[in-house]
């Protein structure tokens, strides 16, 4: 790892003020940015600690019956904050689908949010990667790359966003407070990250400096808690990435869907939302049939990038699967594999 | 880069320390305090071997560095056992065989003292798997770790229950 100055401010603004000097980046949990910087795939000249910063670690209920959720706040105390759970059960279903116990007790929010991918041609220092060095070209592109997107990829590009917590998120209309040099600012979570076009490198709407305060979920997201359900399929049982995954929430009304939300997690180099398939939900009797309707229009624009084209098909049905189980009802407790597509018959293997 | 003055208290002692900004917990541990029984695994948080206890939480000490976490309560393998007696863990771990070369032990048992600190697996071994998939097992001694967290579990509850009696 290469020499840094460590910076630890005491105030938000003197957090910016040193994080928007060239070659800062900021330290909260750590997990990913460590393992960027062992790597050599990120050499920040200085680090900014905020993991002290006060007032970012709370949870917080809006007057208007929104939700704010400190940036600070670690995965796993979101998860498992009772009244998040019950209102927003998705959103900690793919919280605890995500990493490991040990991961989740130091990640935190925004640093969940900016989190790289897992393109193993990003990880590779030897290999060419446009987002690690711009115009270098994309060696994932005639690579192994049966995991890469197969929405909004570009020639430059091909990677994909790797978290879980995002896809529900996305759905629920998920906005990102953030705080810069020209004040604090709101961006939709939809806006915030970028699809890859010619600028791989620019990943998101932060400026040199900006930091993620807050993500905050507007009232309508908890109308959604009695059917929602987040998958996601692994190639191993636990601690994997997704290879697919879907969120999706309905609220049904004497068999009509008066309300639907789907996003899709490992398709994209941002959390996809389908608000085609939404307009295929809305207003139709909420059956199989409809959901098999909505999968294909979600997945109407992909196209493989590679030796992915498996994922188009895998993506269909997990996002039928998904909206079969938000239908069923959310389950009274988290599963014992939480997101797993597969069966959970309590103290049995995940598999039997 | 000049050190930096930090403060951490390990296993009930405090250690007033000059660290490099790039050290990572888990090498604070092994190579400035001899406290080798934390493992230095993968070293990117992969594994599960260099399991701590910072603050009661468990975490992965390669992926912490040592400053960010000036003025830490950490526990490590070697502040379990009280002396010669074994915590109900570790002695649960030899009795169900939870082991076979021993390198990723200390994680598994740092692990499972957060897991159960957490009470969200209960006695489902399905959730203790789960609970516990942050740590990697080469020699697959799963079967046993499983068995000990729910004999270890079931033990410290007894023990409680005399406690509060």
């Amino acid at each position: 790892m290469r020499d840094f100055d460590y910076v630890r401010p005491a105030t938000i603004p003197d957090a910016i003020a040193a994080a928007a000097e060239p070659g800062s980046a900021y330290l909260a949990g750590g997990t990913n940015l460590l393992d960027l910087m062992k790597g050599g795939i990120t050499s920040p000249e200085r680090i900014v600690d905020i993991s002290r910063l006060p007032e970012l670690n709370r949870i917080e209920r809006l007057d208007d019956g929104g939700l704010r959720i400190g940036a600070l706040v670690r995965n796993a105390d979101l998860a498992h904050d009772a009244a998040f759970a019950k209102a927003y059960p998705a959103v900690a279903e793919a919280l605890l689908s995500g990493a490991s116990a040990q991961l989740r007790n130091a990640a935190t929010v925004g640093g969940n949010l900016l989190q790289r991918t897992r393109c193993s041609y990003f990880y590779d220092t030897a290999s060419a990667c446009n987002k690690r060095e711009p115009g270098a070209g994309c060696a994932a592109l005639g690579g192994e790359n049966r995991l890469h997107a197969v929405l909004g990829w570009s020639d430059a590009c091909i990677a994909t966003h790797p978290s879980d917590f995002c896809v529900p998120l996305v759905a629920l209309d998920a906005v990102v407070e953030i705080e810069g040099k020209a004040g604090r600012r709101h961006v939709t979570l939809a806006e915030f990250h970028r699809l890859p076009g010619d600028t791989p490198q620019r990943e998101n709407a932060l400026e040199p400096g900006d930091l993620i305060v807050a993500v905050r979920l507007p009232a309508e997201a908890a109308s959604f808690a009695a059917n929602t359900r987040y998958l996601k399929v692994r190639e191993r049982t636990s601690y994997a990435f997704a290879v697919v995954s879907a969120a999706a929430a309905l609220v049904v009304d004497a068999g009509k869907i008066r309300a639907a939300r789907l996003a899709l997690g490992g398709v994209a180099a941002k959390p996809w939302r389908a608000r085609s398939a939404e307009a295929v939900l809305l207003g139709a009797d909420a059956s199989e049939a409809n959901f098999i309707r909505a999968a294909d229009a979600a997945l109407a624009d992909a196209s493989p990038s590679g030796d992915n084209a498996f994922k188009i098909e895998l993506a269909r049905r997990i996002v039928v699967r998904a909206l079969m189980s938000a239908l069923a009802g959310t389950p009274e407790r988290l599963p014992a594999l939480p997101a797993s597509p597969f069966s959970n018959i309590p103290g049995a293997p995940h598999d039997a | 880069m000049t050190s930096l003055p930090i403060t951490l208290t390990i296993n009930g002692h405090r250690h007033e320390l000059e660290v490099d900004p790039r050290v990572t917990l888990l090498d604070l541990l092994r190579e400035r305090l001899d406290l080798t029984g934390t493992k230095k695994g993968c070293d990117r948080g992969q594994c599960g071997a260099c399991t701590v206890l910072v603050d009661g939480k468990r975490i992965n000490s390669c992926l912490a560095l040592a400053v960010s976490h000036d003025g830490a309560n950490v526990l490590t393998i070697e502040g379990v056992a009280r002396g010669e007696e074994l915590h109900p863990v570790q002695a649960a771990f030899i009795a169900h065989d939870g082991f076979q070369c021993g390198f990723c032990t200390p994680g598994q048992i740092m692990s499972t003292l957060g897991l159960i600190a957490e009470g969200q697996a209960g006695d489902d071994p399905e959730r203790i798997r789960e609970g516990l998939s942050g740590n990697i097992c080469r020699c697959a001694a799963y079967g046993g770790i499983v068995e000990a967290v729910l004999d270890a579990q079931q033990q410290l509850a007894r023990t409680d229950r005399r406690t509060a009696a």
